[in-house]
């Protein structure tokens, strides 16, 4: 990939001394086709995060409207206690699922890569939730975690009569319940991403480390799972904005609640956007969640850079 | 000279005469947005469109289901700011205002003043449809909040009687308790629990105080030891709630009072809909009762159709049209007996409806008349802006699911309500 970057890099900065009119055709066409993507991206993307920025700063209610207002909005943010509840909340959730999906992911990867019989079918059936919505797992989750119809009237009738598992409706573990659900759902994807690095581990530094003596835990601590970083950092992106974005899993399983107890900052923003008319608010808590976004997403493309220059 | 002005003068007239002949002739469109979808509602919207469609101009429905109708709200906002919005839209209460303040909504001065609506409504409705003393919205339906539905078969097996006081409700809920019925079936939705939340206020506290804290949002009043005997109250209740309640909707609450495992129901008359569908009679199967210390007190939420602007002349017409056969009584009785609500006319005959309905118009008109108990819902939207009622939504709904005291929750709401006004 970097072989060919450069390539063509070099092919640009070379001055080509006189051109047919085919050679300026063939170099205009990837500018034209891209066009119309970049305008695109310009404007829906950084325009609207442009016009959401600038809707953080207006009095804007029920419609836009551009009475500026200073840092008015985002003062009244953070003075919210729901806002306060809602980014705890994030944190819990976020750290959570990351570091239960990683773990569960790398897990049943290297389980998978035992050169085990029916590999294909297991693997599409710890893939298989990924191709629900989040609405479908919200909805399905909230049914088996109900304690009145679900898991915990399941095995009281089995016979475990003080078996409790109350989670869902219980204000201080609910946002707990939106972790297991979304592991559930995305611990499959990761497991994928992990075995595509496992097989691409080169099967001669296994074999010198097994001659050298190496233990099989030795194998997978020092040389497998050091080599999967890239993998642990393209997994941690995808789950770090997937945790950021999260909305509709959390109002499925739980609407928020009990109370505002498992509120996320998605669901805070849309009520006070599109329900509540308080849209100013609204576009400051965006604001708020893209710089977290962009927090992450910084530090990750400044060290990815700086691997590739010291190539 | 002078002849020529007279012929410009006649000419202008008689063509200014043809248009408006033309107009009347032609017929103009309606295009409504509501949520009226379910069964019982979708049939009342129906009898509208016919009667519409029988005075010669077509209706477009813009039926979008869900419930309360945020999604509603969103493509009408859409539509709106780009130039298009429909004839009228399911809105209510102070959003009315808001609506009107940005120079959406219609002037219906003329078709007010024909038909007398000055004269049927009373003047607490009215209000909520004027903007700046001229109408913009017709009211469809009003709905009384503070009502509790009782199981009697479970109340009699309890050996509990019939609650007519706070001090009696937690008694009776007791006894209940103590038999293994759910004393009060509820659903944990942040709107639900303002909807317990408001009947205890309007008990606990009277119609004076609700219109203090509620309406004019008295910074003394919401800070008041009044106040804090209202969250105290209010965590009582919490108390005769099964585990299973967060996030139940409000009809499968209702069902749990119809099986009778449960034997009580703070809900606005909407549920008595349930209650039919399930061929429950009133007064012998279920009863339906103002909550416990409300006899005369009217926490209304009234349904209505603001419309907008209109572009042609014609649609115009068919708009005008449509607020009048809203507001007669013919419609006004087909629609509140499939929707359990009450019309909103002081003159509508009542002999078609049944019990619970004649008593909450009885208590309607005598509260608008003498002035006193009849408050606008908080929980509907009717007393207070989007903003506010939200901010009352979040303390009243982390009170009720957490462990705050009953002093922190006072100075929350007072502290939240300054914040979102």
């Amino acid at each position: 990939m970097s072989q060919t970057l450069t390539s063509s890099s070099q092919a640009v900065r070379t001055p080509a001394p006189a051109r047919s009119p085919a050679d300026r055709i063939a170099q205009w066409i990837p500018k034209l086709v891209l066009s119309p993507t970049l305008v695109i991206v310009v404007v829906f993307f950084y325009g609207f995060i442009f016009w959401t920025g600038l809707l953080s700063f207006t009095n804007s209610r029920m419609l836009p409207s551009y009475g500026l207002v200073g840092w008015d909005n985002y003062v009244r943010l953070f003075n919210n206690e729901r806002w306060l509840v809602a980014l705890g909340n994030l944190g819990i959730y976020a750290f959570l699922f990351i570091v239960i999906c990683l773990v569960l992911g790398l897990l049943l990867a290297i389980l998978l890569d035992q050169k085990i019989r029916a590999e294909g079918a297991l693997r599409t059936i710890y893939l298989y939730p990924m191709a629900l919505s989040f609405i479908v797992t919200g909805t399905v989750w909230k049914w088996m975690l109900n304690p009145q119809v679900g898991l915990e009237q399941f095995v009281q009738s089995l016979g475990w009569e003080s078996f409790q598992f109350d989670w869902l409706v219980n204000p201080d573990f609910s946002i707990y319940t939106v972790v297991i659900a979304a592991v559930w759902q995305s611990s499959g994807f990761v497991m994928a991403l992990f075995l595509a690095g496992l097989r691409g581990v080169d099967d001669s530094i296994i074999k010198a480390a097994q001659i050298d003596g190496a233990s099989r835990f030795t194998i997978y601590t020092r040389i497998i799972i050091p080599s999967l970083r890239p993998v642990f950092f393209s997994a941690f992106i995808m789950l770090a904005h997937i945790a950021i974005k999260s909305f509709d899993l959390a109002l499925a399983l739980t609407g928020g609640g009990p109370g505002i107890s498992s509120d996320l900052p998605a669901i805070f923003m849309y009520q006070l956007s599109f329900t509540r008319n308080q849209m100013g608010i609204g576009a400051a808590s965006a604001m708020i969640m893209l710089l977290t976004v962009i927090a992450i997403l910084v530090p990750y493309l400044y060290s990815e850079l700086r691997v590739k220059k010291h190539d | 000279m002078y002849l020529k002005k007279r012929f410009m003068a006649a000419a202008i007239a008689s063509a200014l005469s043809v248009s408006t002949l033309s107009a009347t002739a032609t017929a103009g469109e309606v295009e409504v947005l509501h949520w009226w979808t379910s069964g019982g509602e979708a049939a009342a919207v129906s009898v509208l469109r016919e009667m519409v469609e029988k005075e010669g101009h077509t209706w477009k429905d813009f039926a979008v289901a869900g419930g309360g109708g945020e999604n509603t709200m969103t493509v009408l906002r859409a539509r709106a700011v780009s130039g298009n919005p429909p004839s009228s839209a399911q809105i209510k209460g102070l959003e009315i205002q808001e609506w009107a303040d940005l120079g959406f909504l219609a002037n219906l001065e003329e078709v007010s003043k024909q038909e007398g609506w000055d004269d049927v409504l009373p003047p607490v409705v009215a209000d909520i449809m004027k903007h700046y003393g001229y109408y913009v919205a017709v009211p469809v339906n009003v709905h009384r909040v503070n009502w509790m539905w009782v199981n009697p078969a479970a109340l009699e097996k309890a050996g509990a009687s019939v609650p007519t006081t706070l001090d009696e409700l937690w008694e009776t809920a007791d006894k209940l308790k103590a038999a293994g019925i759910i004393p009060i079936a509820h659903g944990g939705q942040s709107w639900q629990d303002a909807t317990v939340f408001e009947s205890i206020a309007l008990s606990s506290g009277g119609p004076d105080f609700f219109r203090k804290a509620f309406v004019e949002h008295d910074q003394d009043t919401l800070l008041s030891p009044q106040m804090e005997t209202v969250f105290d109250q209010f965590r009582k209740a919490r108390e005769y709630l099964d585990p299973g309640f967060p996030g139940r909707d409000w009809n499968i609450a209702t069902s749990m009072v119809i099986r009778g495992e449960a034997g009580m129901q703070f809900m606005g008359d909407w549920a008595k809909g349930e209650f039919t569908a399930a061929g429950m009679e009133p007064g012998t199967d279920y009863l339906c009762l103002p909550f416990p210390g409300t006899e005369d007190a009217f926490a209304f939420n009234i349904d209505s159709l603001a419309m907008f602007m209109q572009r042609d002349a014609d649609n115009v017409r068919a708009q005008q049209t449509m607020a009048r056969l809203v507001l007669s009584p013919e419609f006004q009785e087909t629609f509140n007996l499939n929707k359990g609500s009450i019309p909103v006319r002081l003159d509508q005959d009542m002999t078609p409806f049944d019990s619970c309905a004649k008593a909450s118009m009885e208590t309607f008109q005598r509260t608008s008349e003498n002035g006193q108990g009849l408050v606008p819902s908080m929980a509907h939207g009717m007393s207070t802006s989007s903003a506010v009622q939200g901010a009352i939504y979040d303390v009243t709904t982390t009170f009720f699911n957490s462990s705050m005291s009953s002093q922190d929750a006072v100075r929350q709401l007072a502290s939240a309500i300054r914040a979102a006004q």
